[in-house]
């Protein structure tokens, strides 16, 4: 289990404000432990250094919220609002997500390896989000950038008033939402999500994908498009 | 032409009358920048009293009226500390042009207070010349960058607007350049919308675990305020109370915006003035009053609207269009113009358009270059003392050492409506409508 040189924070023990306050200040290259989280809200919010974190089990909202750099992988579940606004680094969760993970992300990798709740990838701006199970309803609502890669079913209304996201589905979408439209698999998104599935460890084929994205329908406001809203 | 009788409709005036024709034309509603322009209750219908045999004012040039006021202090180790209780509201780059921005930042930190910045993030024009910089954190949440939240002074958390309480925000085409879209990480050229409600926590619950979450990443160092466009401003003033905001931001429908529906600022949320009492009922209620610290803001024009606002209960005030015209909006110099564009000085409003002869709400390079943002924040400056100073000769006139000392017992109304709505009485009588039910 252990790593050499491994910082453990126990949340029995000491508080989460305690813990992100050590983290903020933790350096480049160390190895931090969390044990017992419980559920705890906030958990590693706010990581802005090349360290490596590992949560032991659930945690509740936000955690790894607006996360920078660093590595944080969380041997369990996650609440609402998992690494919502991340921008570099990688965070990854080895149970299921609930809803609105990956929210307004602008970068780094997020993988999931169960499922999520609804709006996975909500207003998306650049992150790559891997869902190694299904997503909830009004998954990539107002996606703008990055690429959300679902290895299983899509809810209802997936890709809603999409912008330049892209989404791979490996299973069914239950309904897409306004202006979002299948698209053809060309090589270079072959190529790409074959980048994607490696770098989040998966071993689903490309091939197996189908992508979808922005009819670009609603980019401008006419009244003529008022059923769509 | 006088013997014809012609008369006017109340119900179809001919502003009516012209809307039916643009709707019919276009298909589409009327977009538009600023406020609530109907006649609405407000300052105007509120008197000082002023100091009389039982109570001494304070002589007006020789002592003092201080006008200071601290931010933030309930939970944040770094709490705000203004020289006057006059901010400037949130106003983005990109609805507003970086001169703009860099000319309120100059204005503001002249006087020593704070400015705030909008939806698109924070730009180093307006980080770079603003003292005290509030960062919002909207819906949208383009730009939002951990690293822009840990250089602001403080935060922000915007659930509403007065001018569209319930409603997210829009940046025409023609305004998102290729700086505006890289901000926000959209194609250039775009209508650009920004949603309406937050895409990760709903309810006041959860805004609880959403102020934690910003504090954990500032390390509890930074004031937090909650912003709501005043509709329910009593309820909404208990929930952030109790979600954990060190400030409220009361945004009445008076309040202007860059671009929305003229229907949505015209027929939704409730005037400034009848937003305050509640708003402060529910702070005294929670025995929090001036400990979290609201500001007000929507239709502040005059030092007697600061001095009018900081009585009802208000620990600060917050302008907007005022800091606008300050710079050089709706300017009579630019008649001809306004004109060409179909407007006039003093009725220029829209702000979404992009082709704002005074250089404030638009993208466009030449346009922008119009605006000197050292000019600018000098006469921002200039108008933020004559306010600070108008609400001091009030202050003084009611025997205040402090404007913050200023009471609702200072106050009488002069209409039933205002009287019931600031809930001070009708002047020359002891009546407050609706007090005591």
């Amino acid at each position: 289990m252990g790593v050499l040189n491994e910082e453990v924070v126990d949340l029995h023990v000491s508080t989460v404000r305690e813990l992100n306050s050590a983290l903020h200040k933790a350096h480049d290259g160390e190895h931090w432990r969390v044990t017992n989280p419980g559920g705890a809200h906030n958990v590693a919010v706010g990581i802005d250094s090349e360290i490596d974190v590992v949560i032991d089990g659930h945690v509740g909202y936000f955690a790894a919220g607006m996360h920078q750099k660093g590595t944080v992988t969380i041997e369990g579940s996650a609440g609402t609002g998992l690494a919502e606004n991340m921008m570099s680094g990688r965070v990854h969760v080895k149970g299921n997500a609930s809803q609105s993970a990956g929210a307004t992300a602008h970068g780094g990798l997020l993988v999931i390896d169960g499922t999520t709740g609804a709006r996975c990838g909500i207003s998306m701006k650049g992150v790559d989000i891997v869902v190694g199970g299904n997503v909830g309803h009004m998954s990539a609502f107002m996606a703008q950038a990055g690429r959300l890669v679902i290895c299983g079913d899509a809810g209802d209304s997936l890709g809603d008033s999409i912008y330049e996201t892209r989404i791979y589905l490996k299973g069914q979408a239950r309904s897409l939402g306004s202006d979002c439209i299948e698209k053809p698999m060309r090589e270079e998104h072959l190529a790409e999500l074959a980048e994607l599935l490696a770098a989040a460890g998966r071993t689903e084929s490309p091939s197996e994908f189908r992508r979808y994205g922005s009819a670009r329908t609603l980019y401008h406001f006419h009244s003529e498009n008022s059923s769509a809203y | 032409m006088t013997d014809r009788a012609l008369r006017e409709s109340a119900t179809f005036d001919r502003a009516t009358i012209r809307g039916i024709q643009r709707a019919a034309e276009t298909g589409i509603y009327h977009i538009r920048g600023a406020g609530a322009k109907r006649a609405l209750p407000h300052f105007d219908d509120l008197l000082f009293l002023g100091a009389s045999m039982s109570r001494y004012p304070l002589e007006g040039y020789r002592e003092r009226c201080d006008t200071d006021v601290t931010l933030g202090a309930r939970h944040a180790s770094k709490p705000i500390h203004l020289d006057i209780p006059i901010t400037i509201a949130g106003m983005s780059f990109g609805a507003l042009s970086a001169n703009a921005k860099e000319a309120l930042g100059r204005g503001a930190s002249a006087v020593g207070t704070s400015t705030t910045t909008g939806d698109g993030g924070m730009t180093p024009e307006e980080r770079g010349h603003s003292k005290t910089l509030v960062y919002q954190y909207l819906p949208s949440r383009y730009g939002m960058n951990p690293d822009a939240i840990r250089a602001a002074d403080a935060i922000e958390i915007v659930l509403g607007q007065g001018a569209k309480p319930g409603g997210g925000g829009m940046l025409l085409g023609q305004k998102v350049t290729e700086r505006v879209a890289g901000m926000r990480t959209l194609p250039v050229g775009i209508d650009q919308r920004s949603a309406a409600r937050h895409p990760d926590w709903t309810g006041p619950d959860d805004l609880t675990i959403k102020i934690a979450e910003l504090r954990e990443l500032t390390d509890w160092e930074k004031p937090i305020f909650v912003k709501i466009g005043a509709s329910r401003p009593y309820y909404d003033t208990q929930l952030a109370v109790k979600a954990g905001a060190d400030v409220v931001v009361l945004d009445g429908m008076q309040g202007g915006t860059a671009a929305t529906q003229d229907v949505f600022i015209e027929h939704v949320g409730i005037p400034t003035l009848a937003a305050i009492p509640p708003a402060v009922e529910a702070l005294q209620g929670l025995g929090v009053h001036r400990e979290v610290q609201l500001i007000v803001s929507g239709g502040i024009r005059t030092g007697a609207d600061v001095a009018k606002a900081l009585a009802l209960g208000a620990d600060a005030v917050s302008i907007g269009t005022a800091a606008l015209i300050a710079l050089g909006d709706n300017a009579p110099e630019l008649e001809d113009e306004y004109q060409k564009l179909g407007s006039s000085a003093g009725f220029y409003d829209d702000w979404q358009a992009g082709r704002d002869p005074a250089g404030i709400t638009t993208q466009d390079p030449e346009l922008s270059a119009r605006l000197d943002p050292i000019e600018g924040g000098r006469r921002l400056a200039n108008y933020l003392r004559v306010l600070t100073l108008e609400a001091q000769t009030i202050a003084r006139a009611c025997g205040k050492s402090h404007v913050l000392n200023l009471e609702p017992e200072d106050l009488v109304a002069l209409t039933i409506e205002s009287a019931a709505m600031a809930r001070v009485p009708l002047a020359g009588t002891s009546w407050i409508p609706g007090a005591g039910l």
